[in-house]
């Protein structure tokens, strides 16, 4: 006989459980900064304030949240083939090294609305064939796939500054960073979709990265749930002898789900490159791609959960910065341990409160936990 | 009557809406050995996870040796002299018997002293009650009837003086399961309890001293072994008659479907597990593949559905060889009109945390009727399953519900209808019946047979001998990788046994 199978109504699986772990993880960091002798309710007022307050602040926020819904949706994608791929951060550098690739070429002579899909194709490429010396290595020869990303990105890294600091930089300049593109290479903010709601933007990097981030959002979603290559690399993700039983090849669905999940986090570089900075600088990605692990935890692997919790962790990005400057006495670490008590709730002890709100529905409304669904009859 | 060793009153236990047991009564005399009999589902593992501490009792109260107490967790019950062997064995795969013995029960923080004293004290225990088990062996390299001793031999070395074991016989040939019976005859004669959760009532007749039939998370009824009868019980538990031997007529074998010969597959050590196997199974007939677990059953089964390499020999599927290097594509097979049912079906014949509907497509997932293009086609697969589910009665009759959360019977329905729908020429099934209740037992035997009728190579492989004599028109009996006798359906139950513990292969081979 089978253990009954306890759950929680969707709401409050998506909903009410990251809740009160977010909200957790605020209280313990409100301890944090009263340690450090600052009032925990003024930080919280300037952190949500710095994020969403003016239209300068959310328009940071939804640039910051851009670049983690690309690595988060990069990690999830490849976690639902149950790879764990700690590459993102490589493959996303790697993709900025394609985005050059192509608006240094180019810029010169094209339109940014031709450039533009270029260079996804780009980054997406790079990024994906980062991730495919991995994939390989992890079915053809059995190499843990963490173990070899991990070190990819240092590969990627070395790599990238090899590139800057030599072929890539323009002559007589003294930065380990590409020439500025031309204004072909430049996308188009979307400050303005913000500013039709009122809010006065000064100047902000937010660009139509935004939206291809949400299509790929969808995409991804109709990838995992709607295709058949989705349903192969779930079943591969939950059990690997049902996969072979099925007639799913080992090999080949742990290439293509590493491939896409490192052409989703080579897209991310788009963000910053061609949004923001218009030229490729060492360091760039700076760690989004560890970031993408923690939201695509949090977000549940799930498309939306990864928007929302994209959008959080922006809100942490650009409230925090104006927290540092705003409180002295908290500096821009006493930021990164917030940022990582968020993850360390959220992520990593995600189902400690679980059990607790279980048995308070079962004993309120027992329905509502699906129970009676559990019980088959005679067989 | 002698004293209680375990009284249960008044236990209550719900999830959710579900009332797993519902007041239950049940006491259990020391030195004895009470059955509790049920169908899946009937509340009979809860009731032993709240002694043995995993749930809590909502209400009611338990006392042990006549004296009430709380079991928290399952220290508790191993501190009051409960052991437990669980259906699902709970070993650490890359360890070895003997670190599993240990484990939990380590005397200090160096694990040599501890290992010195489990060795001294396997033996003796290996030896009184004749578990032979190799104390080096990594489990995962045993068989399963081999991991069970070690699950006994756990208990055994903790001091357990109540044993309750969870459908201990599942696993298990008759002689193995005779084996096992001898060794609680033996510890019930030292005074130890044992409480035997089945829904085989033959093992219940066999070896209980008393027997208690739950029903539906209640206790119906609890009768002294000598006074009741196989039929009393089986209605006692189903609420109705059940029909324990299907009805069938005669095979009408046509042309060969499925022809192995000489077929020779080792596992990863380099084990030879099934060793120059030749037969063939012809259309409109079962083949029923008898031997105790471990006797190179699964290799074989696996090895016709091209998911393990075989060293030599041929498989020939109508007539044409079938890839033997384990890199087969089983999706080129079942185009070829091959079915496979596996043995494990939790972690390969299912995908537990899919819904119902994904997994009735599952290894047919890319057949065009459940596509439109590289997309599945939703309302189509949807449609599909609720079709299944109406024909093969599964229940609860919804498609979207997480597989995990549908009873084993049910699950087994599942993967059944999934390949006999695809109408395949060969049909080749792992323990049809693993882990199933006494009512869909039936309606699987049914199915298989009238697969039979229509036509269709079946090949069943089972450790349950009632099932492959009730079900098959011609008997192998496998040992040590050997084929070592063919029999017709009538041969008796002895006759089978002699040949599966391979009494007459050795005296051929003399």
């Amino acid at each position: 006989m089978s253990t009954p199978y306890a759950k929680l109504p969707a709401w409050a699986d998506y909903g009410l459980i990251p809740l009160i772990n977010l909200s957790v993880a605020f209280i313990v960091a409100g301890f944090v900064v009263m340690l450090v002798g600052e009032n925990p309710f003024r930080a919280a007022v300037i952190l949500v304030e710095g994020a969403f307050g003016k239209g300068t602040g959310i328009a940071f926020t939804l640039f910051y949240a851009t670049t983690f819904i690309f690595t988060g949706l990069s990690v999830a994608v490849a976690a639902h083939c149950s790879l764990f791929n700690i590459g993102t951060e490589g493959q996303a550098y790697i993709g900025g090294l394609g985005i050059a690739l192509v608006c240094l070429s180019f810029d010169s002579v094209l339109p940014w609305w031709v450039i533009f899909p270029i260079a996804i194709v780009a980054a997406a490429a790079f990024g994906a064939l980062w991730g495919l010396i991995p994939a390989y290595l992890q079915a053809k020869r059995g190499s843990h796939i963490v173990i070899t990303t991990i070190m990819f990105n240092f590969i990627a890294a070395s790599t990238m500054v090899y590139l800057l600091v030599g072929a890539l930089k323009p002559a007589g300049s003294q930065a380990p960073q590409t020439r500025n593109f031309l204004a072909g290479a430049e996308l188009p903010k979307l400050n303005w979709v913000i500013e039709l709601f009122g809010a006065k933007i000064r100047s902000a990097p937010l660009n139509i990265c935004f939206l291809l981030a949400l299509v790929m959002a969808f995409l991804v979603w109709l990838l995992i749930w709607r295709t058949r290559l989705g349903y192969e690399m779930r079943t591969y993700g939950h059990s690997p002898k049902a996969a072979r039983y099925a007639g799913i090849s080992e090999t080949r669905i742990i290439i293509t789900a590493m491939m896409i999940s490192g052409a989703l986090a080579g897209m991310m570089a788009l963000n910053p490159v061609m949004g923001d900075q218009h030229n490729v600088a060492i360091d760039f990605v700076s760690g989004a791609g560890y970031v993408g692990i923690a939201v695509a935890l949090m977000g549940r692997l799930h498309p939306v959960g990864i928007v929302l919790a994209a959008i959080l962790f922006g809100m942490l990005y650009q409230g925090g910065a104006e927290l540092a400057f705003e409180m002295p006495a908290i500096s821009r670490d006493m930021i990164v341990i917030i940022q990582g008590l968020v993850i360390l709730f959220a992520g990593a002890l995600e189902h400690m409160f679980r059990p607790y709100i279980q048995a308070l529905f079962a004993s309120i409304s027992p329905k509502s936990v699906g129970m009676q669904a559990v019980r088959g009859t005679g067989a | 009557m002698a004293q209680a060793a375990i009284e249960l009153i008044g236990i209550n236990k719900s999830f959710g809406a579900v009332r797993a047991n519902r007041d239950i009564n049940l006491e259990v005399a020391r030195g004895t050995i009470h059955g509790i009999v049920g169908e899946n589902g009937a509340g009979k593992s809860t009731l032993m996870s709240i002694l043995y501490g995993f749930y809590q009792a909502d209400s009611g109260e338990i006392r042990v040796g006549g004296k009430p107490v709380s079991i928290h967790t399952s220290n508790d019950a191993i501190a009051l002299g409960i052991g437990m062997v669980h259906q699902h064995f709970m070993l650490v795969d890359n360890f070895t018997v003997l670190e599993n013995v240990i484990l939990g029960a380590e005397s200090d923080a160096l694990l040599k002293s501890s290992i010195t004293k489990a060795r001294s004290e396997l033996d003796r225990l290996e030896r009184e009650y004749g578990l032979e088990v190799d104390p080096d062996a990594v489990i995962e390299e045993l068989p399963v009837g081999l991991q069970q001793r070690v699950e006994i031999l756990k208990a055994l070395y903790r001091g357990a003086e109540i044993l309750i074991l969870d459908e201990p016989t599942g696993v298990l040939t008759p002689a193995e399961a005779d084996h096992l019976f001898r060794i609680l005859k033996q510890l019930k004669d030292q005074g130890k309890t044992i409480v035997l959760i089945t829904h085989k009532l033959r093992e219940i007749m066999a070896i209980t001293d008393t027997v208690s039939v739950m029903r539906q998370g209640t206790m119906v009824a609890t009768r002294t072994t000598k006074e009741t009868t196989v039929g009393e019980l089986a209605e006692l538990m189903v609420g109705r008659r059940v029909l324990l031997r299907v009805e069938k007529g005669q095979s009408e074998a046509g042309a060969v479907k499925l022809s192995v010969k000489n077929l020779t597959v080792k596992d990863q050590r380099g084990v030879t597990m099934v060793d120059n196997v030749s037969f063939d199974v012809r259309g409109g007939e079962i083949v029923g593949i008898a031997g105790v677990a471990g006797n190179g059953q699964s290799e074989l089964l696996e090895a016709i559905s091209g998911i393990r390499h075989a060293v030599s020999g041929e498989v020939m599927l109508d007539g044409k060889p079938i890839d033997l290097t384990g890199k087969a594509d089983p999706g080129e097979l079942r185009d070829r009109g091959l079915a496979h049912v596996p043995e494990d079906r939790h972690h390969v014949g299912l995908v537990l945390a899919f819904e119902e509907n994904e997994n009735s497509i599952l290894g047919y997932h890319d057949d065009e009727r459940y596509l439109k293009g590289p997309f599945l086609d939703v309302d189509a697969i949807m449609a599909d399953a609720k079709d299944k589910i109406e024909k093969y009665d599964i229940r609860p009759a919804n498609p979207r519900l997480k597989t995990a959360n549908f009873s084993g019977g049910n699950q087994q329905k599942i993967v059944l209808a999934r390949e006999m729908e695809q109408d395949p020429g060969v049909l080749i099934v792992g323990q049809p019946t693993r882990g199933v209740d006494v009512g869909a037992i039936e309606f699987i035997h049914k199915r298989l047979i009238a697969m039979r009728d229509q036509g269709k190579a079946v090949l069943v492989v089972s450790v349950e001998l009632d099932e492959i004599r009730s079900l098959s028109d011609r008997i192998l009996v496998m040992f040590a990788g050997r084929v070592v006798g063919e029999r017709g359906p009538d041969a008796t139950e002895g006759e089978l046994g002699l040949l599966m513990a391979g009494v007459e292969h050795q005296e051929a081979a003399e």
